[in-house]
């Protein structure tokens, strides 16, 4: 049972007097789990990671580490460790004394600390700067050094504060890298990581944590978020660039959901729905990735092209449809040769939609 | 710094220079200030070295150049007369005749003591005659035998050569009490800078990093004792030393009242200072120590402390040198006695009974100067920018 679960959260509120902050948050992390938190700013979830490393006081609700009941343990008896977007260095002490300040704390022997200083300088390749200070170091070995900081006092749980939000874009990648690299040697160790990157979420963990407003909004794996998003919010957060929305209104429920559009285009998309949401407007989401180019006779959508990003790869065509209120997205594969003001034809294949009622959540969860 | 940024600023252009006035208005006050306060100083340091005949007679500014003085020297003793052609000789360089000075003239009254120039042949009575060489050496000749115990008196104008000497201090150090009071001050000083350094950093550490109740109550109080005048507290603190005192049955004024007087005294400012400073260091320093197990002892200890040096310096220097320099505190909370008075008490005294006494009023100011200075610049490299550096972006 203790060798399964890594962290349990329950039912976990915060509040600053009478704002409330996080609204329960329920979750549980298995052992040696990579889970990051995403969400915009203000969302919380800094807050909920400094709740776990025990620098934020639990208002209510249970926190269990592997099992143990941590709420008022102290943030240094949690056996956590903790990696700070802005490096938190010692800065009048050097590398090695970095390292090893948690350890002298914990009056461990010379011999230990000298080995796993060294063992974990060698794995971060820090062993030629150990004596320096870290004013002679660059971005990135001061942020391996803050990872080497947590590497050494062996801890049960590894949280990451938007540890590359100081890094230039390359050495975000390499330290992006590295990071994943260290969930590969470091197994046994729950690892929570904070970020308003999606690339780093989907790129780095096992399962994401979408947060928004103090609330969950979705936990999964990073592709389950990307082809069934829970609720609009995550099928709008998840993406880049954000899925295309549309207000339609449900002619026909059971097995196939008829819909017609604002310019009474009507479409079967096959996914079942209530009879309860019958004539309802609901909103079905593309995801500009979705799209490609239609003939007169196949096209189901129209819009004017008012800009063009091309990136090489893809092209970003941004439209004005009379479908949508909002303007479009569209992602195409490589150099498009279109101009602006022109007036272009799209499909998708309707399997690839989401639907969302009027509440926002998807019809794939309602059964 | 000042004379840096002045010689840097001299050496910038003329054009840089038309381009803004205001940084030769900038230029030309730090020049000022520095002339105002160095020259004073290196005058007293000059003045303080030099032989205190010479001080009498000629300025600092002086003191490179020979200066004419008289001196009464005398010849050898009578017992080392020599009897030649029938005349008693006495022969041989001036007593206390330094062999460097010149000698311009002699005389051999008191009346006429730079009656003629030397190498000239003095006729005394007796039939005595008296030569003088400008090299000290002298033949005084007589047809009566020198009688008495000791040598016949010389009197002879000197072009002396600027004289350096360490004997202004040796005398002040020993025989002024200078020395004494010294320690004194010394006793007092270190202590009273110490103790309230010690408490105001734990102080500002508490009231910056630790949740207390009515943390900004404590931290307005604080501010607001800032502006209370000490004067005001000395009455009724005297008061209470001498309640005290009596109920112990020692004295209201001991060193140990006196620090903690200064103690009081310079609280506000240090915990103001301390705590601006340390309540300025990085939030996640220190959540991040607290996170590697360091409990708050020992945050302020391997965290707080090495980082606050520069303010610690910063008011270390304020406090060194107001308490070096009090003299109001001191009269007030200190007694008078050889083991007490401090060295601003003593200067006061030494002005009073040696006012005219110029080597020994230099030699004293520069004793009580050296301190400060060593202090201030013994601790300046720790007021230092960029001590974070390197440890959050």
């Amino acid at each position: 049972m203790v060798s399964s679960t890594g962290l349990t959260l329950k039912n976990i509120k915060k509040s600053y007097g009478k704002t409330d902050v996080l609204h329960g948050i329920d979750l549980e992390i298995a052992l040696g789990e990579f889970i990051v938190f995403v969400g915009p700013s203000g969302c919380g979830k800094s807050t909920l990671l400094r709740m776990i490393a025990g620098l934020e006081e639990i208002t209510s609700g249970d926190l269990f580490i592997e099992g143990a009941h941590v709420n008022d343990l102290p943030a240094a008896m949690r056996g956590i460790a903790m990696v700070f977007q802005s490096y938190a260095l010692y800065p009048h002490m050097t590398v090695y004394d970095n390292m090893a300040f948690a350890m002298r704390i914990a009056k461990e022997d010379k011999a230990t600390i000298d080995q796993r200083v060294n063992s974990a300088a060698e794995m971060l390749q820090l062993t030629d700067y150990l004596y320096r200070l870290p004013k002679a170091l660059s971005g990135g070995q001061r942020q391996r050094v803050a990872i080497g900081r947590a590497i050494v006092r062996n801890p049960k749980v590894f949280l990451f504060d938007e540890p590359l939000s100081n890094l230039d874009a390359s050495l975000r990648v390499q330290t992006r890298i590295e990071i994943a690299n260290l969930k590969e040697t470091m197994k046994q160790t729950t690892m929570i990581y904070v970020t308003h990157d999606q690339v780093e979420a989907m790129t780095l963990a096992d399962r994401i944590v979408v947060l928004s407003a103090g609330n969950i909004e979705q936990v999964g794996t990073p592709l389950e978020l990307y082809s069934k998003p829970a609720n609009l919010f995550v099928a709008q957060f998840i993406g880049s660039p954000a899925m295309n929305i549309f207000t339609v209104k449900v002619l026909q429920t059971g097995k196939v959901t008829r819909i017609k559009t604002q310019n009474k285009n009507v479409f079967d998309i096959p996914i079942s729905s209530a009879a309860q949401i019958k004539e309802q407007t609901i909103t079905i989401g593309v995801r500009p990735e979705d799209f490609c180019l239609a003939d007169k006779e196949s096209c189901m959508l129209s819009g004017e092209i008012v800009f063009i990003e091309s990136l090489g790869e893809v092209t970003l065509l941004h439209l004005n449809s009379s479908e949508s209120t909002d303007p479009l997205v569209v992602k195409l594969p490589g150099i498009i040769n279109k101009q602006k003001g022109e007036m272009i034809c799209l499909k998708t294949e309707l399997d690839k939609t989401h639907l969302f009622d009027e509440q926002g959540i998807s019809l794939l969860y309602q059964v | 710094m000042a004379n840096n940024k002045f010689s840097s600023g001299l050496m910038l252009s003329l054009r840089q220079l038309r381009r803004s006035p205001l940084m030769i208005v900038v230029h030309l006050s730090v020049l000022f200030l520095v002339i105002l306060w160095t020259f004073p100083t290196a005058g007293l340091l000059i003045s303080s070295f030099r032989d205190k005949d010479q001080l009498a007679v000629s300025g600092w500014w002086q003191s490179l150049s020979s200066s004419e003085q008289n001196i009464i020297g005398r010849t050898s003793a009578p017992d080392q007369q020599v009897l030649l052609d029938g005349k008693y000789v006495l022969s041989g360089t001036i007593e206390g005749f330094a062999l460097q000075d010149t000698i311009l003239r002699f005389g051999w009254t008191s009346k006429q003591p730079e009656a003629y120039q030397v190498n000239t042949i003095a006729s005394m009575k007796n039939a005595g005659t008296l030569t003088v060489s400008s090299d000290g050496q002298y033949t005084m000749t007589s047809l009566v035998p020198f009688t008495g115990s000791r040598g016949k008196r010389v009197f002879y104008t000197q072009l002396t050569s600027p004289k350096f000497t360490l004997d202004n201090y040796v005398e002040v150090l020993n025989s002024e009490g200078i020395g004494q009071s010294f320690i004194n001050s010394l006793t007092v000083t270190i202590p009273a800078t110490i103790i309230p350094i010690l408490i105001a950093a734990f102080a500002a550490y508490a009231l910056s990093w630790m949740r207390l109740p009515g943390r900004g109550l404590l931290i307005a109080l604080v501010v607001g004792l800032l502006v209370v005048p000490l004067q005001m507290s000395l009455i009724p603190l005297l008061q209470l030393y001498n309640t005290i005192g009596s109920y112990f049955g020692v004295s209201a004024k001991t060193y140990f009242g006196i620090w903690l007087a200064h103690t009081g005294f310079g609280l506000p400012l240090a915990i103001y200072l301390l705590r601006n400073y340390i309540a300025g260091l990085p939030k996640e320093i220190i959540e991040s120590a607290r996170v590697d197990g360091a409990n708050d002892f020992e945050i302020f200890v391997k965290i707080i402390l090495p980082l606050s040096f520069p303010a610690l310096a910063s008011f270390a220097i304020f406090q060194f040198l107001w308490v070096w320099n009090d003299l109001l505190v001191a009269t007030v909370f200190l007694g008078n006695g050889e083991h007490e008075l401090v060295l601003t008490g003593r200067l006061r005294e030494l002005l009073g009974s040696r006012g005219g006494n110029w080597e020994i009023l230099t030699a004293s100011a520069f004793v009580s100067i050296a301190v400060p200075l060593t202090v201030f610049f013994t601790l300046q490299r720790y007021l230092v920018r960029g001590l974070l550096s390197g440890s959050v972006k």
